[in-house]
């Protein structure tokens, strides 16, 4: 009854085919969510065990940092990312977070230097151009300190020299700054062998101190006694020794630089360690000048004028430079009561005598030398150094014969006795020919040649005008009186001519005229006849002849 | 007793999954197969709960990666870039587009979500051979069976931009390690949905309504 109609189907229905049951059934199953679980750890304790330091690194500004954006790269190499910028507490800047990547924690130290890389076009050179496509990165440096830090300040510009480039590095002094900076070549021998890496003021503000690093093969070059000079810019100098123009290279004019060389190449003089420090001196010449341990200081005293002397001047031992001009001073004598220029020297007297005697004189011997050499005619004179200048030098050189003088040891410096230039005594000398001259009654002789002159103008004038007269009157006439006188002539030809056919012999006229002289002849005889009766005659004026009478 | 469902089961009726023949189970603690095809017969999904729970946990596990790692890397002139999904969803919101923020947020990082969770009902339930609200539970089922496959979404759009932005130095897109953990997340809460027996929702109330 409560069978349904189905029922029998159901009996009808094939049974399954039995199969014992496996005992040991794995459940593979369960390697999913384990392997699955493998994954996942190993991906949590790498992304654990990559996770670098967090450091924080202070800047100026934040330009060009981003947080999430902005990497941190060495050589190029991403190692890491800024995390986050924010404003400084004290708000004088900014602080970025940044994380890096675990290989870089053993270099997070002191030493270890951050800076933002921008594009900078400076004298020397373009840089960072790749950031104006990328952006801006934070470049760093790794250090070489053994100190671990994590918080660090940020470099404005990109250090000049990264850590691991071999080298050493020096100090150098300066009184200032120049036209150096950070980047700044250092040559030798033209061969640019390092860069300024840093300057800073000194404490005291006397001075600058630069710090220069020279790369390796090069850097053993400097030894104790090198010297280093500023070869920046075109160095013109005008001075006793006449015009000089010193540079280096090209760059160098444009961005100054540092040039170094080592006195006396040979000398076993060892190299010096790193940051020891030199003095930076202004150029080349001073640099290299010797320079001398022991100094004596002398005053001289001029009654001539000192221009064209300035502090640096040679001392000049005939020829020889054995000093330089310490000081000019104006001083004024109240015995005398004269006004006198005081000029400090320093003499090196190293120079005057170290290569004939060997040993170095004991003060004692140098100063009895020097007393004999002044008892002898030894006088300090001032000479033109540069005729074109006009700049003046110290001169020492003896003078037979010039009054008895002695060096003051007394005062401090002591004094050096003086002679006049032979320009001021020359010019001594041509003040008394003035003076002879202005003597001389010169006003009135000019007044006498004036008047002269005057009388000689006029006569000038007076010959002038009778030329134009006789140009303008007498020439004319002289042209016709000649004129006349040629046809006079011409008429006294054919006179002469004529007169010369009238006289021939053969001629009617000569014929003529001699009987007519003839008849003249007799004329005469008759005439005298006359003359000789009218004189015994006289009354046959009146009377007529009368007959002789008996 | 009318009332109560008359279930295969309780008859000892077997159907073969693979050629649909029907058969008596027989007696004694053996396998069954069909006498047909000698495919193994059920009554049940073997191991069902225990292979789903497997699934799911694989797939607990692998979410973390999948929204912490990076599933897109894009590399460009302007620098290189990692996206998760989150970072996604954030930039998307940000940029102004919070509508395509929405759609990622909740097809990348709600539906696999949901997904585990319902699951994880499910086979709690099931196994406290719970009664309650069954019919829900069904239609849970059904959705998250549904859904399953449109949680690709976002390995789909990573593909598809790797594939297409390889333009050299000017900018490469690579799938990231999230991707992989992303997609495995995917695929394993859809075995899992697989290998769950929805019939097993309805097993304790059929006992219950059998008993007295």
């Amino acid at each position: 009854m409560s069978e349904s109609p189905q029922e029998p189907g159901l009996e009808a229905l094939p049974t399954a085919s039995p199969e014992p049951v496996k005992r040991f059934s794995l459940q593979l199953i369960w390697l999913i969510p384990i392997v699955a679980a493998i994954i996942g750890g190993t991906l949590a304790v790498r992304t654990y065990l990559q996770k670098g330091p967090t450091i924080t690194i202070a800047f100026k500004s934040g330009d060009g940092l981003e947080a999430g954006k902005t990497k941190v790269k060495y050589k190029d190499v991403e190692v890491g990312l800024v995390k986050e910028v924010a404003i400084a507490r004290d708000t004088t800047g900014v602080i970025a977070t940044v994380e890096l990547k675990k290989e870089t924690t053993p270099y997070l130290v002191e030493d270890t230097k951050f800076w933002v890389v921008r594009p900078r076009i400076t004298g020397g050179g373009i840089s960072g151009l790749s950031t104006l496509m990328g952006g801006s990165y934070i470049g760093v440096d790794l250090g070489r300190s053994k100190h671990p830090q994590r918080t660090f300040v940020g470099l404005e510009t990109a250090p000049a020299v990264a850590v691991d480039v071999p080298g050493s590095s020096f100090l150098l002094h300066s009184p200032d700054l120049g036209s150096l900076d950070v980047g700044s070549p250092v040559y030798f021998r033209r061969i640019q062998v390092g860069q300024v890496v840093s300057y800073e003021l000194d404490k005291d503000g006397m001075g600058v101190t630069f710090k220069v690093f020279i790369t390796a093969p090069y850097d053993k070059y400097v030894r104790a006694n090198t010297r280093f000079w500023n070869a920046g810019g075109v160095d013109l100098t005008v001075d006793a020794n006449g015009l000089k123009l010193d540079t280096q290279s090209l760059m160098s004019i444009l961005m100054g630089g540092i040039a170094f060389q080592t006195l006396d190449e040979n000398g076993g003089a060892p190299p010096t360690d790193a940051n020891t420090a030199f003095t930076l001196f202004a150029n080349r010449d001073e640099a290299m000048k010797n320079r001398d341990t022991i100094s004596q200081s002398f005053v001289m005293i001029f009654k001539e004028s000192v221009r064209g002397l300035s502090p640096g001047a040679s001392v000049d031992f005939r020829g020889l430079t054995v000093g330089e001009v310490s000081g000019i001073h104006v001083a004024h004598d109240p015995h005398t009561r004269e006004v006198n220029m005081w000029v400090e020297m320093r003499i090196y007297p190293e120079r005057l005598r170290s290569r004939v005697i060997g040993a170095v004189p004991t003060p004692q011997e140098y100063r009895a030398v020097l007393n004999e050499m002044v008892a002898n005619g030894l006088r300090a004179q001032l000479k033109s150094g540069n005729l074109l200048t006009g700049q003046l030098i110290v001169s020492l050189d003896y003078f037979p014969n010039i009054p008895k003088a002695k060096v003051d040891w007394s005062t401090n410096p002591p004094r050096f006795p003086t002679t006049p230039s032979s320009l001021v005594e020359l010019q001594a000398t041509l003040m008394q020919l003035v003076k002879k001259l202005e003597k001389l009654p010169l006003d009135e002789t000019l007044t006498d040649v004036r008047r002269m002159v005057q009388t000689l103008d006029a006569t000038l004038k007076d010959a002038a005008r009778m030329l134009q007269n006789v140009d303008k009157n007498v020439l004319p006439e002289i042209g016709m009186t000649l004129e006349e006188a040629r046809k006079t002539l011409d008429e006294g030809r054919k006179t002469l001519s004529a007169a010369k056919q009238t006289l021939s012999a053969d001629a009617p006229l000569q014929q003529d005229l001699r009987t007519t002289l003839r008849e003249l002849g007799r004329t005469a005889q008759s005439l005298r006849v006359l003359t000789e009766y009218l004189e015994r005659h006289p009354e046959s004026l009146i009377r007529g002849k009368q007959e002789d009478t008996p | 007793m009318h009332d109560a469902p008359v279930t295969a089961a309780a008859r000892g009726l077997l159907v073969c999954h693979l050629c649909g023949l029907l058969c008596r189970r027989g007696h004694g603690n053996i396998t069954p197969h069909c006498p047909r095809c000698s495919t193994p017969l059920h009554l049940r999904k073997p191991n069902s709960t225990a292979r789903s729970w497997a699934y799911l946990l694989a797939a607990y596990i692998l979410y973390i990666p999948a929204n912490v790692l990076p599933i897109m890397e894009t590399s460009s002139l302007f620098g290189a870039q990692a996206d998760t999904i989150m970072s996604g969803v954030v930039y998307l919101w940000y940029s102004g587009s919070w509508d395509l923020a929405l759609v990622v947020f909740i097809a990348s990082i709600m539906v696999p979500l949901l997904k585990l969770i319902a699951l994880t009902l499910l086979l709690i339930s099931v196994q406290r051979r719970s009664t309650w609200q069954p019919l829900q539970r069904a239609k849970l089922y059904r959705i998250v069976e549904l859904v399953g496959r449109w949680s690709m979404l976002d390995i789909y759009v990573v593909a598809i931009l790797a594939a297409l932005v390889q333009i050299g130095a000017l900018a490469t897109i690579t799938a990231g390690p999230g991707a992989l953990a992303f997609g495995a997340v995917v695929v394993l809460t859809m075995f899992a949905a697989m290998e769950f027996d929805p019939r097993l929702i309805w097993d304790p109330l059929t006992e219950r309504e059998n008993e007295p």
